[in-house]
C-alpha cells in the first residue's frame, strides 16, 4: 500500500541522489498527522521534542517512522474491546499475535531496522500488554536501545494504572512521549468499559475499578505534565458507552495539560473474540467519528490520522512492515551503523521547505472561493504528499476537508483494494462507495470509466484531472474551479 | 495447596510470573508453570492468591 523508500534504493553505497529520488517517489502514507503545526506556531522545546516523531507532528509524519517492540505482553486491567489472545485490539490491528520479544531480542531487531529504514526516529513500546506495568522489560529495553542509537526517541503508551510509579524513571530516561488511554473521566462511564483492574495486589471490579483507574491517570497525566513530558490521550470512541462522554474527557485531560488528543473507532468483531465483539456492540461509523471530532476541534489537538497500529509495527503511519522484521530474519549480531540515518535527516532538512510553502499557497487559492461550502474531498496517494495512486488499488483513501478557511486532513477511510489483477470486483466497489460516505469527489492518479459511473451514480465524482500534484494543490485547483465565482473574483 | 496454569488457554503474558510472592512461577520450554512445592497460593502475603487475580484469561488459573 504505501510507497516507502524501498530497500533496494538504499542498498550501500546510498548517494544522495538515489535517497533524493527516493523522497520524490513517497515518503509518507498520510498527509497529515497529529498536531499540524509548524515552528512557527509552538515553543521552540516543544518543538524540538515533535519535529520528528510521526505521531505527534504533521510535519514529522512525511518523513519519519516509528517501530513498536512487543517487549511487554503482561496487563494490570481488562478492557471490553480486548481479547488478551490477540493483543488488545484497540491498540494494535487485531487478529494477529504477534512475536513476543525479550529485551535483547528487541535491541537486535531495533538495531536491525534502524540500519534498514533510515527514516526511523521513534522507538514505543505499546504493549500488547502494559507498558508500564510491565516496566522491567521496557525499561531494560529502552536502556539497551539507547546505549546503541543514542538520538532515537522513547516514546511509551499506557492505561494510566501504574504510570504515577514510573514517572521518576520516564524523565530520568529522556522518554519525552507518553500516550494514556483515557475512556472516561466519570467512573459509573468506565464500568461500561472495564470489567477489572488489578491494584495493590487485589482484584477491583465495578464502580470500584474504574474509581481506582480515574484517579490514577489523573494523577499521572498531572504529573507528566509538570515535568514537561508530552502526553497524547487516546480515547476509543465506543457508541453508547462514552461517545458524548468524549466531549468531557477532552476537557479535562485538557486542562490537566494533555498535548493531543486522539479520538479512536472501537474495533469490534465478533471473531475477535472480545466482550464487545461477542455482545454485538457496534464501533462508530466515519461520519460519526468526524462529528465527534468535528466538536472537538477547537479543544485539545486533535490527532485524526491515527491508525491504530500494531504492537509491533515497524515503519512510516499507514504501512506495517513488520513481517520483514521478525527475529528469524533478523542477523545474529547486528552492529549498528549511523550513516544512513544521517544522512537522510539532511535531505528532510531540504525538502520541508519546499512542502510547507506549496501548502500555504494552496490556502491562499481556497480562501479567494466565493462560498461558504466546506466540502470533503478523498484522495488515493501512495505517500509523499502528493495525489499518486490508482482509485482501484487504494487500500485507504486520506479524506480532506476544503473550504475557504483552508485544507485540513480530517481522517482516512479504509477500504478494500478495487482493482485485483486488472480487473474490478462491483461488490468491492460498493463497499468502497459506502467507506466514503459523505465524501464530494475522489481525487486519483487514474480512474477507470466503469468504478467512475458507479461513483457518480452515488453522487461522487471521480478525477484523475490532478494526478501527480501535491495534495493541497490539487485540493484547490479543483476547488477554484468548483466555484466560478471565485476565478471571476481572482481571474 | 497449590494453584495450576492450564497451559492451553495461557496467553504467555507472564504477569503472574512477577507477581509471584514465592517466585514459584517459570517458564518450561516456553509455558508458564507453577511450582507446587513452593507455592503457598498467596497465603501470608495477600488475600487472595495473585496468580488468578491478575491473569486476564478466566479459569486458566486455577486451584490444582
Amino acid at each position: 500500500m504505501a510507497q516507502v523508500i524501498s530497500l533496494e534504493s538504499l542498498k550501500a553505497p546510498v548517494s544522495a541522489e538515489d535517497m533524493r529520488a527516493a523522497l520524490d517517489a513517497g515518503g509518507c502514507s498520510s498527509s497529515s498527522c497529529g498536531s499540524s503545526d509548524g515552528p512557527a506556531d509552538m515553543a521552540p522545546d516543544i518543538w524540538a521534542k515533535v519535529k520528528d516523531h510521526p505521531c505527534y507532528s504533521e510535519e514529522a509524519h512525511h518523513y519519519f517512522a516509528r517501530m513498536h517492540v512487543a517487549v511487554a505482553p503482561a496487563c494490570n486491567i481488562q478492557c471490553n474491546y480486548c481479547n488478551r489472545k490477540y493483543d488488545c485490539a484497540n491498540e494494535s490491528r487485531p487478529g494477529v499475535v504477534s512475536e513476543k520479544l525479550t529485551p535483547d531480542q528487541a535491541m537486535r531487531k531495533v538495531v536491525a531496522v534502524a540500519n534498514e529504514v533510515p527514516q526511523l526516529s521513534v522507538l514505543g513500546i505499546a504493549g500488547p500488554g502494559d507498558a508500564c506495568y510491565d516496566w522491567k522489560k521496557t525499561k531494560a529495553t529502552f536502556e539497551a536501545v539507547s546505549q546503541q542509537i543514542p538520538d532515537i526517541k522513547l516514546c511509551l503508551s499506557t492505561n494510566g494504572l501504574a504510570l504515577p510509579d514510573h514517572v521518576d524513571e520516564i524523565m530520568e530516561m529522556n522518554i519525552d512521549h507518553v500516550t494514556i488511554t483515557i475512556n472516561m473521566v466519570d467512573p459509573a462511564v468506565g464500568v461500561g468499559i472495564y470489567p477489572w483492574i488489578f491494584y495493590n495486589h487485589r482484584r477491583y471490579t465495578g464502580l470500584e475499578a474504574s474509581q481506582i483507574l480515574h484517579e490514577r491517570q489523573m494523577l499521572g497525566l498531572g504529573m507528566l505534565a509538570e515535568r514537561k513530558i508530552l502526553v497524547k490521550v487516546n480515547s476509543v470512541m465506543i457508541p453508547g458507552i462514552n461517545d458524548h462522554h468524549l466531549i468531557e474527557v477532552n476537557k479535562v485531560v485538557k486542562a490537566k495539560g494533555a498535548f493531543l488528543h486522539n479520538i479512536m473507532p472501537l474495533i469490534s468483531d465478533p471473531a475477535h473474540g472480545t466482550h464487545f465483539g461477542l455482545t454485538g456492540q457496534r464501533g462508530p461509523r466515519a461520519m460519526e467519528l468526524k462529528a465527534l471530532q468535528d466538536q472537538l476541534s477547537d479543544g485539545t489537538k486533535l490527532m485524526r490520522h491515527c491508525r491504530q497500529c500494531r504492537a509491533d509495527a515497524v515503519g512510516l503511519l499507514g504501512e506495517d512492515r513488520g513481517q520483514e522484521f521478525t527475529m528469524d530474519q533478523l542477523p545474529e549480531v547486528a552492529a549498528y551503523d549511523p550513516a544512513k540515518r544521517a544522512a537522510y535527516r539532511e535531505l528532510v532538512a531540504e525538502n520541508r521547505g519546499e512542502h510547507v510553502a506549496n501548502k500555504a499557497a494552496a490556502a491562499d487559492i481556497v480562501a479567494t472561493a466565493d462560498t461558504d461550502e466546506a466540502v470533503l474531498v478523498a484522495i488515493a496517494t501512495k505517500g509523499g504528499g502528493r495525489i499518486n495512486q490508482h482509485f482501484g488499488h487504494a487500500t485507504e483513501f486520506q479524506v480532506y476537508e476544503v473550504s475557504p478557511s483552508g485544507i485540513g486532513f480530517i481522517g482516512h477511510r479504509k477500504v478494500d483494494q478495487y482493482c485485483e489483477g486488472g480487473w474490478g470486483e462491483d461488490a468491492t466497489l460498493d463497499s468502497v462507495i459506502a467507506a466514503l460516505e459523505g465524501v464530494k469527489i475522489v481525487l486519483c492518479a487514474k480512474v477507470g470509466d466503469c468504478p467512475k459511473d458507479s461513483l457518480a451514480a452515488a453522487g461522487i465524482i471521480a478525477s484523475h484531472d490532478h494526478a501527480y500534484d501535491w495534495i493541497e494543490a490539487g485540493i484547490a485547483a479543483w476547488y477554484a474551479a468548483a466555484h466560478p465565482a471565485a476565478l471571476r473574483l481572482t481571474a | 495447596m497449590a494453584y495450576k496454569i492450564i497451559v492451553s488457554q495461557c496467553t504467555a503474558c507472564g504477569a503472574c510470573e512477577f507477581e509471584c510472592p514465592n517466585a514459584a512461577i517459570s517458564t518450561k520450554r516456553g509455558n508458564y508453570v507453577i511450582n507446587p512445592t513452593l507455592c503457598t497460593e498467596c497465603e501470608g502475603h495477600f488475600a487472595s492468591p495473585q496468580c488468578a487475580a491478575v491473569c486476564p484469561v478466566p479459569a486458566t488459573c486455577v486451584p490444582a
